[in-house]
Order: C-alpha cells, then structure tokens, then sequence
C-alpha cells in the first residue's frame, strides 16, 4: 500500500532519523511512505488569531498538494500532524475562509484529503494484534515511558486522536512491540514547546521536570512522537563542559523502537547523532545482528 | 494593586479587539481558576492565566505588561479543562497579537546563543519566530 507522507522542515534535517525509521518500519509493515512530489513547509504553528488568514496559506497549500496525491497523508511529525489536521478542521467548519485561500494561492483544495498520523495508521490499519505478530525481536523487559507531549493530543475536537488527558496509543504500541510501557504523571505535560527559542530556562526546566519523573518511575527510555519534544527532553541532557551526570535516558522516537522490534538494521534505526545515545540501550534487544 | 474600573474600560476597544482577535467570549470565565492549577509554566508566570482573563475582562490595558502572555507556550492543556469551553490559548494569543502589532517583538536575534541556535530543530525556529517576533 502506498501512503502519500509529508515529511516536513525538521524531518528532512535535524530529525533525519525519525524520518528514516519511520519510512523503513512503515516499509516493513507493508506500507510504502511516497514522499508529496513538491512541499513546502506548514509554519509550524497554527494561528490561533482568528484574524490572521495568512498563516493558514502555508498548511493549506500543503494540502493542496496532497490532495493530489491521494486521498490521505500521513505525518510523522506531531506539530506538522496538529498544523495540517486543524488547518484541514478549520476549513471544513468555515468553507468561505477556504474559498478566500483558495483565491489566494490560485489553487483549488477542495477540502477532501484526510490527514493522519503514522500512529494512527498502525492502529486503525494495521491494528496492535497484527503489529505484535510481526514482531521479531520482542522488547521483553524494556520500560520504556509513553511521553504524548501536547500538539499529538489536543485539542481534541479538532485533532481527535486519542483521549488527551489519559491517551494509551503509545502505551499499546510498546504493549505491541513487547515493552513495558511506564506510567509517569508527566506524560501529557508540556516540554516548553517554541519557548525553547525564547526562555531556554523556561522549557529546560519543564523538560528536566519531565525526565526525571520518567527516571523515578523506572523508565530506561522515554519514547516521542515529536522531533521538537525529542529535542527539548534530550538537550538538556547533552554533555557539558561538566561532563554527564550519569543519569540521563535516552529520549527516542516511537518508530526507532520499531525498528529494533522489526529486527531491521541498526543504520534503519537512525538512532545517531542524539545527545544521550540510545544505542547501546537497543543493541540489548537486536541480538546478534542476524535478524 | 490599585485597579480604577469604570464602565467605558469595560467596553473599551481593548476589551473588543481582545474579543475579535481571539473569538472568544472574555466574560464566558467564570474564574474557577482550573486553567491556573493546570498549567505546566504557572511557575514562571507573573500572573496567573486566570488573573489574565479577569485584568481583560475588565478591560486593564496593564495586563499587556505581564510576562504571563508570552511564558503560554500553547500547549492547550487549559482548553482541554476549562468547564466553560474558554480557549485561553486564543485569549493569549491575541493578547500577544495587540502587543506585536503595536510593535513589541520577544525574540532578539542578536542574544540568541549560537550553541542552541545551531542545535534548535528548524519548526522550533520558524514557530518561535512567527510566535514571537512581527
């Protein structure tokens, strides 16, 4: 099955092994991600001014463009999923904000492509019993802490993923692949999001917050769905001039763990250049390389 | 706090640009304060989230001052709670909105630090700057 995919401004450069393993685990499970022939990026932020018409143009041009890829698109990032799903919400309720856009960038998105999150595919197509039968190297034993962070979630009219106070689609996912998923009252919290530009302090703080409740709870890794929670939970982690402290968890994405499940190679994890490597946490699981 | 409250502030073109910009109703928050015992930044506010909406709802001009506006990272977690449906996220951001048109900017791209900068994931960058900066 072929499945148009936008990858998105972060995917194609600083999260290049999200993108990575995701392609090579959707692979595997039988759905090819085709790249959207030409993008551009969404803005990253949704306007929440109800003024500002513009900065919807960017997500709507992006739909366009998948709307003539097929009937759906898929994201892997979860803040081009939270731009591209309300933006495609948004036009839906208000058909002559579409019409006003529409007249602007000279391109008639007829408000008809379904927007999805990879997770969502994996649930709603493939489904969990069938994800676990095609495990080969199950993760018996990892305890691994589900982190949703906020833009996968909410809000809910307009995203409708899971529930977003109490969501489990990571929790089955890991349940799936053989971890142990591991509760933490952070799991929903905010890692600080774009304030990592503006107040560093600010969102380092939520975010170590974040991965020591994880840590206190017995996680060994914390597992995103977003290339900026990946960075705002693994950066302040970095070494420093002062060395490491020696508690880090590595921060990985949902589909990295898939990948060491699938047993694909190490080079389909896309597990290097992280701060707090996740490799040698995840060769245990490999084997030895056979698979 | 000394606060003068009068009934032209209360209709004021401050309190219907906040209403417009947001379309939000500002008096449909009752102040249950939930938004406040929610919200993962409260710690790093001047003024909680709730104390915004009441300073707006009563059309304080002053609530353009609090650093509370720009510390809301969005990250919904009060729409999610709010028993009456307000979208505070909106409310801020057009508080944010008046303060940038007006000419504020929050990001200075000079006193960026070039380890993080070039470190930051590219949506942080042109998410924060479309946030933040006009």
């Amino acid at each position: 099955m072929k499945v148009p995919y936008y990858p998105g401004c972060t995917l194609s450069t600083k999260a290049k092994g999200y993108d990575r393993s995701g392609r090579a685990v959707a692979a595997a499970l039988g759905m090819e991600l085709v790249e959207l022939p030409d993008w551009q990026c969404c803005g990253a932020t949704f306007p929440l001014a109800t003024d500002n018409s513009m900065a919807l143009i960017a997500p709507t041009r992006v739909l366009y463009q998948a709307e003539q890829a097929g009937e759906q698109v898929a994201a892997l990032c979860a803040i081009c999923y939270h731009v591209l799903k309300r933006t495609q919400t948004a036009l839906e309720r208000d058909p002559a904000m579409r019409d006003r856009i529409n007249w602007f960038t000279e391109q008639e998105y007829r408000g008809r492509v379904r927007v999805v999150h990879l997770l969502e595919l994996l649930r709603d197509g493939l489904g969990w019993e069938e994800l676990s039968r095609r495990v080969v190297r199950p993760l018996t034993g990892l305890r691994a802490a589900p982190y949703y962070g906020c833009l996968l979630l909410r809000p809910y009219d307009e995203i409708g993923l899971d529930n977003p106070e109490a969501p489990t689609i990571l929790h089955d996912l890991l349940r799936a692949l053989g971890a142990e998923p591991v509760d933490f009252p952070y799991s929903t919290e905010c890692c600080g999001s774009y304030l990592t530009v503006k107040d560093p302090t600010v969102s380092e703080t939520l975010s170590r917050d974040i991965v020591a409740s994880a840590r206190k709870h017995g996680a060994q890794v914390l597992v995103t769905a977003c290339p900026l929670c990946q960075f705002n939970l693994d950066w302040p982690q970095r070494e420093t001039e002062f060395g490491r402290t020696g508690d880090e968890i590595p921060v990985v994405y949902f589909t990295q763990l898939m990948a060491v499940a699938l047993g694909l190679p190490e080079e389909d994890w896309g597990a290097e250049g992280m701060y707090t490597d996740p490799r040698p946490l995840l060769r245990q699981w490999a084997g030895g390389g056979d698979a | 706090m000394r606060a003068v409250l009068s009934l032209s502030k209360l209709r004021s073109q401050f309190v219907r640009d906040v209403e417009e910009i947001s379309g939000e109703d500002l008096l449909a928050c009752n102040q249950c304060g939930k938004c406040s015992a929610g919200c993962p930044v409260a710690a790093a506010m001047d003024m909680l989230p709730s104390q915004v909406i009441r300073m707006a709802q009563l059309g304080m001009t002053e609530v353009l001052q609090s650093r509370t506006i720009w510390i809301c990272a969005s990250c919904l977690t009060c729409v999610t709670r709010c028993p009456k449906g307000v979208d505070l996220p909106r409310l801020m951001e057009a508080l944010r909105e008046i303060s940038l048109r007006a000419g504020a900017s929050e990001i200075d791209l000079n006193r960026l630090p070039p380890d993080l900068v070039r470190e930051l994931p590219q949506l942080a960058i042109v998410g924060g700057f479309r946030k933040y900066i006009k």
